[in-house]
């Protein structure tokens, strides 16, 4: 957690806002979006006249049958969209023609051809409604659609313009590995569909044949009756309509050696060559079958047959459609039309394959989950991850699995598939591209406050955005310069629609009625016109868990946890806590509420803030809009306008770690009301079943860590001994209380392991020598059996390696510490209430040990001779200095960055693959321990 | 002859036995600072042999032989062959002109022996079928032969020829061989020393011949040892320790350990009777050629060779049985008990005024050759100046058994077999620190930088 995004939204106005130059001034005044014209009024106003409150993905199709469609969005829930009127928006994005290359029979060719359309990408913006987005127009085959393409298009809609443009790139390579994924998915539908309809044209071939053959028997006579005639033109339909279908199994066949002119567009070559044994396989059966009927149905010859009546067949086609199989039973063809409307057309999935229907859905719902919060929260995420994989060394110690994700350049062309053939490519996140600043100096100027060092960095980085806006007009695409003016000219009208928004913001809840379903047949509805939502439907909409919590309920649970946290918290401290935990959810629960409380916050937090810190923070939240803050989705939005939830913005993508998103947002939902709750009732943490550990489960974790350290006084002495390598054995007999203790202590054991395997959470037997080498933190029952005596041997008898915390009791036997680097983050008082900030608080803290430690651990004259007149003790002094004066560390602060330096060397020599045949070392020394208590 | 009889049974309990029990964790001469478990054995793991700087083999009752590289923890190799227990592993060094091949004995209660390659895993040689199983192996290089010892004595050349072999009358076999000056051998049988010596002739053929037979000991011997080349040294289940010379085979000294109670208060104590014989037990005896080492009971005594005094002991050193001692300079030294500690001792002079009733509670005779078990002994206090303290400096815990045996790789570390399975490599965490920086530089050299 180098960046810390989710610290960004508490940076300081003189820090921030002011002495930096606005990173988007210099933006053209078309890429720009009008900043609100009323001051006084909210700042998130600007996303006030979208009616959607987040970026989704919207799928639409062009149907022939009725026109613009929307088929589905991700996520696929009615309330993202809110009021959004989907229809409207796809008749806009659906209408850029942008199939400029001939459908159906080009001149001068026989056969009907496929076309072989290029996706198109486009950036719609639709200033009356709010919306922008990325438009990505594709095609996809069709026996039955006219001229066999159905036209589609994929849409990631934002309210901010600026997101789309500056990660066009990103969305264009995304969408594009989508439709990649369909239109393989596709053509093996395509082809499979050509069989079945080749089949039942050679049936009805060989029945007519038959028929014919009959007729002949009869009579010359009957050979030139009308029915006669008939019969033989039918057949000579039929004929040539297998011969048309065999030319498009060849073409479908023939799609992969096409340049492509589509820098993104390279597919799976496994997919390419599956399917295309698939369709040769096809062409090669019917090439086979074709032989009876006298022409040796190659290519050459066939492309010699022609035939007039092109556009005839075209409609045959689709006629002959209705009848396809789902079987390979072959069925007789009938010449005879069908209306055009009466028939179903294909859906999606039906289109594509199933599986790569899913794939293609998937990577969208990802290309959404990657996308979420706004740019600035992107940027910083971003800017960690790359910075996290240049520490590589050091990362395993405290940072979550980052994952081997996109080594390459954004952009470049990378094979990719979604159907798993390339499994390392599959599942992984590609950030956003944001161009990337130099690091970020080290060194904070004050290493108490994380946030002023996050807000930094960040100024450092934003004034490098700047520099790429002012590039990025160039290197976006021709559609998307043409948008930006088509965005232009649709401002006047947009600015107008703005007023009258937010005056009924209230009411532009999310509706429940506008139902969004994938399926065409379903009656196309208007939502836009019924806005009959209130404010009180907010509160059931998220299932329950995140119903707002009022003032009083906050209050209560306030003076709850207070009595839980018992004698070890002052009244003092209590009155302080609670005076600044109101305001915060307060302004929490008004974000429910939506803008009528808004403009109070301002006023209640001046007298309500005793922390000047907060008060500030607050203050400015509410009163500045902070350029790169503006649709400030964050854990730490005070007056979010984001009325839907409070959680809308607690979402923070995390990695390919993540579980169900939609879940994730229930959770850190319950998180924010958390803050002021005991959060003792929690369930227990997966950890030590062997599951990897996510972000989201840290930063719950993070909760139950800063509750230790609020109850315990000897909370320090217990992170120290972790920090240092010594083995923390928590002792007790509830084993959920022990648990959750555990997995929140787990947060401090460097080098925990991608599944924790450093920890175990729960432990029922004596353990031994090789388990307190294993584990660095164990959760032990406490029995009063003959099993609970022997591990209460076992407990003294490896006293010496172990410290030992005592839940049942309130004691922690350990080493005595004295130092300071840990008061920081094991304050007793700590005006910290949010697990989730405390878990930042801790990350940053850990982040800037583990640099520490890197720094030692490469130094080469603090572990080596300079010269070779110098003996180890002139090392072993330098040493020492460095660590006691260079870094300011004590006798005990010395060890943590000793340990951790071992183990970043241990990891550095460890062979890359596989584990080595060496047993692990287990270090320790030998030091008196001493009993704490309450 | 003398007896020092001192102190009571208070100054026991408050001197010796408190201090050897709460050494604490605060132990700054104690460097090992960090260990590896080595996993691999079955079942108990009861014999270490070096083979050279850096690999040592274990053995144990699931007649596993196991090659580790001390310096990194690995295993190097799984010898498999044996289907019971170990009972005898020892070094077989043949060099031939140059270079030095080492290699490793086993002998094993299904009544064979092998011979392995420690490079490559192989089993060069191995005889089965044989009478009984061996229970003692003895190398001698010199000669280029080596025997066993169990219910007979055998000597076998390098090839695995059996070059003689003879039967014993004894029923227990020989439990220990040591070899002696001019080809010399002695055997312990139960409570006699036999004396062999081997005779080749000049068609290379080795006879075996009995020279003498030293019973001078009253019960099993436990121990036998060489001193240097014209000492021995041999224990036995009583206490009794006594000091051959290798060339006359005389008794040099007699030294009776007995713990024995003070007879200073003999009013109102209670005899507990004789100490139990299993308290006075010689266990094991190491030497470094100037001091004798003997585990006595669960009790460490040290003995001067050249003054043939007792320089240090304590009574109660372990919470068990000592099993196993080493000495690792003139002043410190090493021992692992069926307790399943090691434990780090150093001998240090008496803080001045000594306390005499720190001295201790064992009786000790010294007996010339003539004089041997006639009347009582005279009684006479040692010197104060003399005696010197046995302090316990650092102890090993780790193993969840008793500690069979432990070899001392100097610097490199310490390898500690036990009957919980598993051998601890205790090391001194400084210098593997150090030991590991040196190979991140010269990987981060190698890989050209981060």
């Amino acid at each position: 957690m180098i960046g810390s995004p989710d610290v960004v939204a508490f940076t300081k106005e003189d820090e921030y806002g002011q002495t930096t130059p606005d990173p988007w001034a210099s933006i053209p005044e078309e890429f720009s979006v009008p900043l609100h014209p009323l001051a006084d009024s909210n700042p998130w106003a600007k996303t006030s006249y979208a009616k959607f409150t987040k970026d989704f993905i919207l799928i639409s199709e062009f149907s022939e049958q009725v026109g613009p469609q929307p088929l589905l969005t991700i996520p696929d829930d009615p309330k993202v969209c809110g009021t959004f009127d989907l229809n409207y928006f796809s008749l806009r994005i659906m209408s850029v023609d942008y199939q400029a290359s001939f459908v159906g029979h080009p001149p001068g060719s026989g056969y009907p051809r496929l076309s072989f359309v290029e996706d198109s990408r486009v950036v719609l913006g639709d200033s009356k409604e709010g919306a922008f987005a990325y438009v990505h127009h594709l095609t996809l085959y069709d026996l039955e659609a006219r001229g066999f393409v159905r036209p589609f298009c994929m849409a990631y809609v934002s309210a901010d313009e600026r997101k789309i443009m500056l990660q066009f790139e990103e969305l264009s390579l995304r969408f594009s590995q989508a439709s990649e994924c369909l239109k393989a998915g596709n053509r093996r539908a395509f082809a499979k569909e050509l069989q079945r309809k080749l089949q039942d044209l050679e049936y009805t071939h060989s029945v007519l044949q038959k028929e014919e053959g009959l007729q002949r028997e009869a009579g010359p006579q009957s050979m030139y009756s009308a029915h006669a005639v008939e019969k033989a033109n039918e057949l000579a339909n039929v004929e040539k309509s297998i011969y048309e279908h065999r030319d498009l199994l060849k073409q479908i066949t023939s799609y992969h050696h096409r340049p492509r002119r589509d820098p993104h567009a390279v597919t799976c070559q496994k997919c390419m060559s599956e399917c295309l044994s698939e369709c040769e396989e096809l062409l090669d059966k019917y090439a086979k079958l074709a032989g009876p009927y006298s022409y040796t149905g190659k290519v050459e010859e066939e492309g010699q047959i022609e035939d007039e009546a092109g556009e005839d067949e075209l409609e045959e086609e689709e006629e002959e459609g209705i009848k396809r199989r789902p079987s390979y039973t072959p069925q007789l063809i009938k010449a005879k039309s069908a209306k055009c409307f009466d028939k179903r057309l294909k859906t999606l999935q039906e289109l594509c394959d199933e599986t790569f229907y899913e794939a293609s859905v998937e990577l969208l719902k990802e290309t959404e989950r990657s996308f979420r919060g706004d740019l600035c929260y992107l940027h910083t995420r971003h800017l960690d991850r790359v910075l996290r994989r240049k520490q590589r060394v050091t990362n395993f110690l405290f940072e979550e699995e980052i994952g081997d994700e996109d080594e390459d350049e954004v952009g470049t062309i990378r094979p990719f598939c979604a159907v798993n053939h390339t499994v390392d490519n599959c599942t992984l996140l590609n950030p956003p591209p944001i161009v990337l600043g130099p690091e970020p100096p080290e060194e904070s100027t004050d290493p108490l406050d994380p946030a002023s060092e996050t807000s930094q960095t960040l100024e450092s980085e934003l004034g490098l955005v700047d520099s790429r806006l002012e590039s990025s007009p160039s290197d976006l695409t021709l559609e998307t310069q043409e948008s930006s003016e088509e965005t232009k000219g649709s401002f006047s009208s947009g600015k107008s629609g703005i007023k009258q928004n937010l005056a009924g913001m209230k009411s532009e809840a999310p509706d429940p009625d506008s139902d969004l379903t994938p399926d065409p047949d379903m009656e196309r509805e208007s939502s836009s016109d019924d806005m009959e939502t209130t404010a009180g439907e907010d509160e059931g909409e998220n299932g329950g868990d995140q119903t707002p919590v009022s003032l009083l309920e906050v209050v209560s649970e306030l003076e709850s946890s207070r009595a839980d946290e018992g004698e070890g918290v002052t009244e003092e401290v209590c009155d302080i806590e609670s005076d600044l935990l109101v305001p915060i959810d307060t302004a929490c629960c008004m974000a429910q509420e939506g803008f009528l409380y808004e403009a109070s916050a301002p006023e209640a937090a001046p007298h309500l803030g005793q922390s000047s810190h907060m008060q500030s923070s607050q203050v400015l939240v509410v009163n500045q809009e902070p350029q790169a803050l503006l649709p400030v989705q964050d854990d730490y939005t005070v007056g979010s306008p984001c009325s839907e939830s409070p959680a809308a913005g607690l979402e923070l993508p995390v990695g390919p770690l993540a579980d169900a998103v939609s879940r994730a947002s229930v959770e850190d939902g319950s998180d924010c009301t958390m803050s002021a709750s005991t959060g003792s009732d929690r369930a227990a943490s997966p950890l030590g079943y062997g599951g990897v550990v996510t972000l989201r489960q840290r930063k719950k974790a993070g909760q139950g860590a800063l509750r230790f350290v609020r109850q315990y006084p000897f909370a320090m002495q217990a992170l120290w001994c972790l920090l240092s390598g010594r083995t923390l054995v928590v002792l007790g007999a509830d084993e959920g209380r022990v648990r959750r203790l555990v997995s929140a202590l787990a947060l401090f054991v460097p080098g925990p392991g991608k599944c924790g395997e450093r920890v175990q959470a729960w432990l029922c037997c004596p353990f031994s020598l090789t388990d307190l080498q294993r584990w660095k933190l164990i959760g032990l029952q406490r029995v009063a059996s003959p099993v609970g005596s022997s591990m209460l041997y076992s407990l003294s008898r490896y006293s010496r390696y172990i410290s030992i915390l005592d839940t049942d009791q309130k004691t922690l036997r350990c080493p005595p510490y004295r130092g300071q680097l840990l008061a920081n983050i094991a304050d007793h008082r700590t005006y910290i209430r949010r697990g989730s900030t405390y878990f930042l608080h801790i990350q940053s803290t850990l982040c800037r040990l583990a640099a520490k430690a890197f720094l030692f651990t490469f130094t080469h004259h603090l572990h080596l001779p300079v010269s070779s007149t110098e003996g180890p003790e002139i090392v072993d002094g330098r040493r020492r200095c460095f660590l006691q004066e260079q870094l300011g560390l004590g006798e005990e602060d010395s060890q943590i960055l000793l340990y951790l330096s071992q183990l970043i060397t241990q990891q550095y020599l460890q062979p890359p693959t596989g584990s080595s045949a060496a047993a692990p070392c287990f270090a320790f020394n030998y030091t008196t321990s001493v009993l704490y208590k309450i | 002859m003398l007896r020092w009889i001192l102190g009571g049974r208070e100054a026991q309990s408050s001197v010796e036995k408190t201090p050897v029990l709460c050494i604490g964790e605060e132990q700054p001469k104690n460097w090992f600072t960090e260990l590896q478990v080595l996993k691999g054995h079955f079942d108990i793991v009861r014999f270490l042999v070096q083979i050279d700087d850096f690999r040592c083999a274990s053995a144990g009752d699931d007649g596993l032989v196991l090659v580790w590289n001390v310096e990194t923890g690995e295993k190097l190799l799984e010898l498999r062959g044996h289907s019971q227990q170990i009972t005898a592993i020892t070094t077989f060094k043949c060099s031939n002109g140059l270079t030095t091949h080492t290699s490793l004995i086993t002998a094993s209660s299904d009544r064979s022996l092998s011979l392995w390659d420690p490079d490559t895993g192989n089993r060069v040689q191995t005889i089965s079928d044989l009478q009984s199983s061996v229970k003692c192996l003895l190398v001698l290089e010199r000669l280029c032969l080596w025997l066993s010892g169990g219910e007979e004595l055998c000597v076998w050349n390098k090839e695995f020829q059996l070059q003689c072999h003879r039967q014993n009358h004894s029923d227990t076999g020989i439990t220990a061989l040591i070899e002696l000056p001019k080809n010399c051998v002695a055997a312990a049988m139960d409570k006699e020393i036999v004396i062999y010596r081997l005779i080749l002739s000049a068609d290379s053929s080795v006879s075996v011949a009995e020279i003498r037979c030293l019973s001078d000991h009253r019960d099993q011997i436990r121990a036998l040892i060489n001193i240097n080349d014209n000492l021995f040294a041999s224990g036995s289940h009583v206490g009794e320790l006594i000091l051959w010379d290798a060339v006359d085979l005389n008794i040099l000294a007699y030294e009776h350990i007995l713990w024995e109670e003070s007879q200073s208060s003999p009013h109102a104590e209670i005899r507990m009777g004789a100490p139990k014989p299993s308290e006075m037990s010689i266990q094991h005896l190491t030497t470094n050629g100037k001091l004798i080492l003997a585990a006595v009971g669960s009790g460490l005594y040290v003995y001067s060779v050249e003054t043939k005094t007792v320089v240090a002991y304590r009574k109660v050193a372990h919470d068990s049985d000592v099993l196993h001692t080493m000495l690792l300079s003139d002043s410190e030294l090493m021992s692992c008990s069926e307790d399943g500690s090691v434990r780090i001792w150093e001998i240090q002079d008496l803080p001045l005024p000594a306390e005499p009733a720190s001295a201790g509670f064992f009786g000790m005779w010294t007996f010339g050759r003539s004089g041997k078990q006639t009347g009582p002994p005279s009684k006479k206090v040692m010197d104060v100046p003399n005696i010197r303290m046995l302090e316990l400096t650092g102890d090993l815990i780790g193993h969840s058994g008793a500690v069979q045996m432990f070899v001392s790789f100097k610097e490199n570390g310490l390898v500690t077999c036990s009957t919980d399975h598993l051998l601890i490599l205790w090391k001194n965490g400084e210098r593997q620190s150090h030991l590991r920086s040196l190979a991140l530089f010269q990987k981060l050299e190698e890989n050209g930088g981060l």
